[in-house]
């Protein structure tokens, strides 16, 4: 899994059914320094995540789906929880 | 699969209801002689692993088979922590 900042609502009306009721958010990830790191990437809220909260992203097909409650969906990225804090010590 | 070290740990609250009571960590990958390589990730842990150990985990859907029937939507997760590694 991967850590990003939730920046943006996408609203899209034609799209396939699996996406009937799904959230979708453009979410930047970003380094355990909380940095910017690659392309910003739309996924599916499966938490009830908003704009500028710290999330953990799923970068997965299937464990994605899941997180969307429904097989088979035709996505590749899912909001899996809302981050309360990150600790690098080691 | 891959070595990583455990260099972190990730705390939520409010989270998919198949990943409450499963400990979410921070992972650096590792190449055979012990240096950092790539970026570190966020990991499932499935054997009981905590920060500073030398553990190897696994990518994809599979990492959620550990705590099967339950199907957490993960990507990544510890399925072992190393007690030592060899490369001749």
């Amino acid at each position: 899994m991967q850590i990003g900042r939730v920046i943006g609502t996408v609203v899209s009306t034609q799209k396939h059914r699996t996406f009937e009721g799904a959230k979708l958010l453009l979410v930047q990830p970003l380094a355990m320094d909380d940095t910017p790191r690659g392309a910003p990437l739309l996924a599916v809220d499966g938490v009830g995540a908003g704009v500028h909260e710290k999330v953990l992203i799923v970068l997965e097909g299937r464990a994605a789906g899941e997180a969307l409650g429904r097989k088979a969906a035709p996505v590749d990225a899912a909001i899996v929880g809302i981050i309360d804090t990150v600790t690098i010590s080691g | 699969m891959q070595l990583a070290r455990v260099i972190g740990d990730v705390v939520t609250t409010r989270k998919d209801e198949n990943l409450v009571g499963i400990k979410l960590l921070v992972v650096q990958p590792l190449t055979p002689d012990h240096q950092p390589v790539g970026r570190p990730l966020v990991a499932v842990d499935a054997v009981g692993a905590g920060v500073g150990e030398e553990v190897f985990f696994v990518r994809g859907k599979e990492a959620s088979f550990p705590f099967y029937p339950a199907e957490p939507p993960v990507d990544a997760g510890i399925v072992g922590i190393v007690d030592h590694w060899d490369v001749e």
